[in-house]
């Protein structure tokens, strides 16, 4: 019994009108936690009720503190007939249980009522006091802090980053349940929150379990997901990334920590260890997933599977196991050192076997300083699986998880579920890692896990950026030695992620590599891809911005096996147009790196969307991209040939345009400045790796353009010719916005206080006759970028600003619907700043520079030579590999019908056909004016406006909501606790409110009133890392009805604004790592 | 491709002052948007018709759901659904509240009854407000009318308080409830020509000097709940302005008054021989018009009685306004010095709002 819980209901306000006599209401509340409840006196006519309770007090033990919410219900007393419910309000107090957070929760929450919405407001007091429990077989995990942030909070310092936790809990959805059938909608609704809530709390708490096990104190990037697969269930599941945390204010010391035993790390991961043959080994393997992780182009080996889904978790095993050795490292080593000692100690929970093997991934996308060495591109695997007979007796019994039976008695029958489910995702997950190894690195960062279910078919997918680690954060100190070096040298020009983790002899595929930029010593890819945000050291040229690539593939509605072949047949093509779109869209910005890259695939009764989005910048430590080069295939045609060149031109001044555009003046390198030793400009930029694609996309050697890095179109087709028209009708934004999809828009630091986060949601009908894909393809598009016009035009009093986190989320809620949701913010910015702390980078590289110069003038000259011959040819063994990997997939099928080698042997001869093709030219660079001298005057624009007022708008009670992780012009003094919410709305008078869109405005603004209760109640004054993970909306207009399910998640911090004497907002995020910083240096 | 639904929700709930004002105005979305267009919007910022016109929508239904609360303003602030800044909380109130001066001057004076409202089509067709507009406004000062009309103290307060408006437009609906509850005449064609800045002055005079609250009770009376109200005029205090009908009944004080108003005034005024001659007239009309305020009809037509009998021969004259001034404060002045009059007090309290009001009245 090791806590108390109690309750005070104070008062309520602006109840509704319960009895239509009197005009007034009789109103009594229900407290609720687990299985017991109180009530209040009942207050007698009045909508502004004065209950002022005793304390209620629940004494509980603290696994059920953290799995089941409080629930508080107000009710019309009705002294004839039923009491009738006004609504309801869910109250996590996991906050509560962790002595940092909060203490209290005390404020007004919103009365929600599934059917009416929001009813009045209820003002609560709850505390908690908990006893000290010695217990260690105590299955709660009460201590350990939750951030949805995806960096290490701005308070804390990271003493450890343990790794990837992962967990996912499963039950039956009740509104699939046959009781439905004769219960109300309200209550079938109040049914499934409350599971969904209690789901959450226990996933979390299995989650912290994990955490205790490997010594950590908190899990960052938290990301939890519900997958709502109708009659076969409801999935919660989870991952975030294990870390030891320590308060900034406390004056510990940074010490590499030694608190996990860990051993035997000799190997060193990164150098020539993987031999080539790791690689392919990688992909063969007999997983049922699609892989595209090098460039997307090639391999992809993927696989629909039919129900009995574990056939591929026995070969599985046996490859994981069988290339241990290689694969993992020391890193590897010590994370599955620590894993068998938390599997020991796990002892009670028996359905974990070894099976269950660790993966090197962080949910994180930003880090503190120097833990990033290297990056190796985006790794992504998918994997499409059919939700119908899930439940394999087999594994009846197995299951022991006793916590899963309280939930609902049903329980028990599909007990099996969580290990089905458990193995789709190793599946991946092992995929992932292959991938990662085979890219020469150990880990993956920004990893996320996806799905997208349409009836019985489900897409699982999951992507990370594959990375190499500095050790130092991950555990012990022993490894440090061998990386000392390599560290050094990369670390201060501030280009080293960019350098290529593996072997160059034995690229895993096709890349154009050159010497860095930057520092001039190490090899960097041509195109550089991630999934996590632009490090902060980064050296980047000009301004990011927005790039997204959109497809839609009509495919044939079937049923079951057929379905899902037929999606898994068009998932190649669909990433492989995908990152075509990008590529060329990159090309046309004039950038060379993508960052925050999301590449989500939706699955529908009759059609597949791709939607990728990602940040496009211009990496200074990678070479200046080629432009586009159009070729016509019938070269005879006078009027053909003049059409291409008009294109051309076309083309080649969006270019130019988007280069004045987003101030992309690169320094002229190269052959053009041989001769004269020009001190190389500034430069800052930074780096990942970088998905190199260009030798593999549609190229054409074109001679004719000399030294121009060209990338060929070609145009054979109406198609073709159609991809050329899309690439040039994205809109940039208008003056003064700026848009981009990761934390903090590069080359903008100079962000002044105002914020507007929002979502906007549309839903568009397409007419159903003689779709083509062209013709859907039009429609995406036009609906994609006519909401971001709209988004511009919104915001237009807050010019100039950018919108940041632009996430867009794309369903196909009907055959004929599209729904595409966006959240983001936007941040002001003062103009007359904007290159005021990149300054000091340009001075450093400006020195560098210098001292370079002899180099410099050399490596051009030699890369020249040697990259040109060797490239057409890696292509090809990258390709033999993908078509490998293909046809390995049959043989460890055999139980399905399908046939996947017919499916192989397409992909393969098409892929020959791009081999054909793939050229890679030396890229030329760009002329463009140098930009030293802009900098200075801009630099002391910043002192004339540091001391602009911040905008006063700090009133009382304001909630501030971001999916940033920090305030601009703030600091973020405390976090109070994660908030996870899951609400759903229902009406059967759609028409009366508003229709449609009036019923989904008011919920979401519902919504965020009530995160923004939460958070006033825990005593803070904003959400950050807010997401909106799921919103899940229904219409059917003919019985009036509607129904919308939605899933945010945040964390609840409290800011303090930042006096206007002090260092200026834009400095902020970096202000705050200094500390990590410092510490880091003096280990190294 | 038709557009189901589309939204826009901030955290921060976005107004756009413009298109308030259409909303407002009462135009529909296609209205607003043709509108919007003709502003040049679409130059000056390179947006579509399209954009326009979601961006459109998207406001009015905010606006829709945001009017539920603007009806009663203290919940505006209360409530949580919408985080809207003060200043704009301020802004939308005071916005809504706000009223067309041809509409105002259509209904002042009349009872807020479902019977006006079905005037309201043809107020709409002759003031070319929009019939949605007219529908607000009326509908806005029945609401405020129905919370204070039984309030006691100060009507301005009591506004104030329970519609967060701003002092000068409290002001303003105090007079249009004050008129509404007194049913005041304000429509004859001879009363055109005044404004409602101009009915409002005189409301407010009456308020502070002719309604129960205006004699300054203290309110500490707890029985006195009926009698401490701005909206209804002194019963006693009307009944008692028949005590001056002495002033022109007694020909001895009525010449008496004369002499020392004419005394006074002699060579002071540009229209001297004019006052003198109609002396009798207007003073007779000032003072029948005190004594038959007993009768609720006479009542309602206080402003055209004023207008008759004292604006008008004036007007007829060419007084200047200056003139009008000299001539009501001696007029007003001089009782005192009646020897045989008994109520100088009432007087006062009659003569002092009187004079406000009739210099007000008078202009073109």
């Amino acid at each position: 019994m090791p806590g108390k819980l109690k309750v005070k209901i104070v008062a309520g306000r602006h109840l509704p009108v319960m009895d239509r006599a009197s005009d007034l209401t009789d109103a009594f509340v229900e407290v609720k936690f687990g299985n017991t409840t109180f009530k209040t006196d009942v207050y007698l006519k009045s909508l502004n009720p004065q209950w002022n309770s005793e304390w209620f007090k629940f004494e509980v033990d603290d696994e059920d503190l953290q799995d089941e919410p409080l629930q508080i219900t107000v009710l019309d007393h009705d002294t004839y007939s039923a009491n009738d419910a006004i609504g309801k309000v869910y109250i996590d107090i996991d906050p509560l249980l962790y002595s940092e957070a909060a203490t209290v929760i005390s404020g007004w929450f919103p009365i929600y009522d599934t059917i009416h919405g929001i009813r009045g407001e209820i003002n609560v007091v709850v505390k908690v006091d908990l006893f000290n429990d010695l217990n260690r077989f105590r299955q709660s995990s009460c201590g350990v802090k939750f951030f949805c942030t995806t960096s290490i909070p701005k308070c804390y310092r990271a003493v450890i980053i343990h790794g990837f936790v992962e967990e996912l809990v499963v039950n039956e959805d009740p509104e699939y349940q046959w009781i439905d059938r004769i219960r109300t909608p309200r209550a079938s609704n109040e049914a499934r929150q409350r599971l969904i809530s209690l789901m959450s709390g226990e996933l979390q708490r299995k989650i912290g379990l994990k955490v205790l096990e490997m010594r950590g104190n908190a899990v960052v990037g938290y990301l939890q997901c519900f997958d709502l697969e109708g009659e076969s269930g409801l999935v919660v599941r989870a991952i975030g990334t294990a870390c030891t945390l320590d308060k900034l204010s406390s004056p510990a010391a940074f010490l590499p920590a030694c608190n996990s035993p860990s051993k035997e790390m000799k190997e060193i991961p990164f150098n020539e260890d993987p031999n080539p043959n790791t690689h392919s080994s990688g992909p063969s393997t007999p997983l049922k997933n699609q892989t595209y992780s090098f460039s997307p182009s090639k391999s992809y080996s993927r696989q629909s599977s039919s129900s009995d889904t574990d056939l591929s978790l026995t070969p599985k095993t046996g490859m994981g196991s069988g290339s241990a050795g290689k694969e993992g490292g020391p890193f590897k080593a010590l994370l599955r050192q620590q894993t068998q000692s938390a599997l020991e100690q796990r002892g009670g929970s028996p359905h974990r076997f070894c099976r269950r093997r660790e993966f090197p991934f962080f949910t994180l996308t930003a880090f503190p300083p120097g833990f990033l060495v290297h990056v190796g591109g985006v790794v992504s695997a998918r994997s499409v699986k059919l939700l119908d007979r899930i439940h394999n007796p087999a594994f009846v019994g197995i299951m022991g998880n006793t916590r899963s039976y309280k939930l609902l008695d049903w329980n028990s029958f599909n007990s099996d579920e969580p290990e089905t489910r458990d193995a789709w995702w190793a599946e991946i997950r092992q995929e992932i890692k292959s991938h990662a190894k085979a890219l020469g690195c150990h880990a993956v960062v920004g990893y996320s896990e996806s799905t997208s279910i349409c009836e019985e078919v489900c897409i699982l997918s999951a992507s990370g950026t594959a990375a190499v680690l500095n050790p130092r954060f991950l555990q012990d100190g022993t490894m440090e030695g061998c990386l000392e070096q390599r560290l050094e040298e990369n670390l201060p020009a501030g280009c080293g992620f960019c350098h290529i983790p593996y072997d160059e002899l034995n690229m895993p595929f096709p890349a154009h590599l050159t010497y860095c930029c930057n520092c001039r010593k190490q090899k960097v890819p041509d195109v550089l891809f991630t999934t996590i945000d632009l490090p902060t050291d980064a050296i980047v040229i000009g301004k990011g911005c927005l790039i997204q690539a959109r497809l839609c593939r009509l495919k044939k509605k079937a049923q079951a096996e057929a379905n899902a072949t037929a999606i898994s047949n068009l998932l190649p093509f669909m990433e492989y147009e995908v990152h075509t779109q990008l590529m060329n869209k990159l090309k046309l910005k004039g950038m060379n790196a993508l960052f925050g890259l999301r590449i989500q695939i939706t699955v529908g009764e009759n059609m597949l969307m791709g939607l990728a989005s990602a940040t496009g910048v211009y990496l200074a430590a990678l070479p200046t991209p080629g432009g586009i080069q159009i070729a016509g295939k019938t070269p005879n045609d006078g009027s053909y040939e003049q059409h291409i060149s008009h294109m051309q031109k076309k083309i080649n001044d969006t270019i130019a345009k988007n280069k004045e555009l987003y101030e992309i003046n690169p320094p002229e390198i190269a052959e053009e400045i041989i001769g004269s030793p020009i001190p190389e400009p500034r430069q800052r930029s930074r780096l990942l790796r970088s998905q190199s694609e260009s030798s593999d996309e549609v190229m054409e050697l074109d001679l004719s353009h000399g030294k121009k890095d060209a990338f060929v179109l070609e145009i054979d087709d109406t198609d073709a010719m159609e991809d050329v028209h899309s690439l040039l009708t994205d809109v940039p934004p208008p003056s003064g916005f700026y848009s981009c999809n990761t934390e903090i828009m590069p080359g903008i630091n100079n962000w002044t206080s105002e914020i507007q986060m929002f979502t906007s949601v549309r839903v568009i009908r397409l007419s159903s006759l003689n779709l083509t894909n062209q013709a859907l393809n039009k429609n995406f598009n036009d609906l994609c970028e006519n909401l971001l016009k709209s988004l511009y035009f919104k915001l237009r009093s807050m010019i100039p600003c950018c919108l940041c986190h632009v996430n867009f989320t794309v369903s196909l809620p009907e055959d004929e619907l599209i729904q595409v949701t966006v959240t983001a913010v936007a941040i002001t910015f003062d103009k007359n700043q904007a290159l005021q702390t990149t300054k000091p980078h340009v001075e450093k590289s400006l020195q560098r520079a210098s001292t370079d110069n002899e180099e410099l003038l050399q490596f051009p000259l030699e890369l020249c030579s040697d990259s040109l011959p060797s490239h057409p040819f890696p292509p090809a063994k990258e390709h033999l590999e993908s078509a490998s990997s293909n046809s390995g997939i049959p043989a460890a099928q055999r139980a399905t019908s399908v046939d996947y080698s017919s499916f192989a042997d397409r992909c393969s001869s098409w892929i020959e056909l791009i081999k054909l093709k793939a050229q890679t030219i030396r890229r030329g660079s760009i002329k463009t004016t140098v930009t030293v001298e802009k900098a200075s005057p801009m630099g002391e624009g910043n002192f004339r406006n540091r001391s602009a007022p911040p905008c006063a708008n700090s009133t009382v009670g304001v909630v501030k909501m971001t999916p940033l992780s920090f305030i601009p012009g703030a600091k973020i003094t405390k976090y109070l606790g994660i908030i996870n919410m899951f609400f759903i709305r229902e009406t059967t008078s759609l028409r009366e409110e508003g229709g449609v869109s009036g019923f989904l405005h008011a919920f979401i603004a519902e919504v965020f009133a009530m995160v923004r209760a939460h958070v006033a109640a825990l005593g803070g004054n904003a959400v950050v890392s807010y997401i909106m993970k799921q919103c899940v909306f229904m219409e059917n207009p003919n019985k009036n009805q509607a129904q919308c399910l939605i899933n945010v998640s945040g964390d609840a911090v409290i800011f303090v604004r930042e006096s206007e004497l002090e260092v200026v907002s834009a400095q902020q995020p970096t202000a705050n790592c200094q500390p990590l910083c410092t510490g880091g240096e003096v280990t190294t | 491709m038709t557009s189901e639904l589309d939204i826009f929700v901030g955290n921060t709930t976005l107004i756009d002052e413009d298109v308030y004002r259409l909303w407002l105005d009462g135009y529909s979305v296609s209205d607003a948007v043709a509108l919007r267009v003709r502003s040049g919007i679409l130059e000056q910022t390179g947006a579509t018709a399209a954009v326009l016109q979601s961006d459109t929508m998207d406001h009015y239904r905010t606006f829709h759901m945001l009017e539920r609360l603007l009806h009663a303003p203290p919940k505006l602030l209360h409530q949580l659904i919408f985080q809207i800044p003060p200043s704009r909380q301020a802004l939308l109130i005071e916005r809504y509240y706000a009223f067309d001066e041809a509409f105002v001057r259509e209904v002042l004076g009349k009872k807020l009854s479902k019977g006006t409202k079905k005037d309201l089509d043809d107020i709409s067709t002759k003031t070319g407000i929009t019939l949605k507009s007219c529908r607000r406004q009326f509908d806005n000062f029945k609401r405020v009318f129905k919370v204070v009309e039984e309030m006691r103290g100060s009507l301005v307060d009591n506004i104030q308080q329970h519609f967060l408006l701003s002092d000068r437009l409290a002001r303003d609906y105090a007079a249009i409830v004050f008129f509404a509850n007194n049913r005041f005449e304000t429509g004859k064609k001879k009363l055109q020509y005044l404004s409602f800045g101009d009915f409002a002055f005189c409301a407010e005079l009456m308020i502070q000097n002719w309604t129960l609250g205006a004699i300054g009770e203290a309110p500490t009376d707890p029985d006195s709940q009926v009698d401490d109200m701005d909206v209804d005029l002194d019963k006693e205090f009307l009944q008692d302005l028949k005590e001056l009908k002495v002033l022109v009944a007694d020909k001895d004080l009525l010449d008496l008054h004369k002499s020392l108003v004419c005394t006074a005034l002699r060579g002071k005024l540009s229209v001297f021989s004019e006052m003198e001659a109609n002396f009798k007239n207007l003073s007779r009309g000032l003072v029948n018009v005190a004594a038959k305020l007993t009768h609720n009809k006479d009542v309602r037509d206080l402003f055209v009685d004023l207008v008759e009998k004292f604006v008008e021969p004036c007007r007829s004259d060419h007084w200047p306004l200056n003139d009008v001034r000299l001539f009501l404060n001696q007029y007003s002045a001089s009782v005192h010095s009646l020897d045989g009059f008994r109520h100088p007090t009432l007087w006062d309290r009659y003569m002092g709002t009187l004079r406000g009001c009739l210099l007000r009245l008078y202009h073109d």
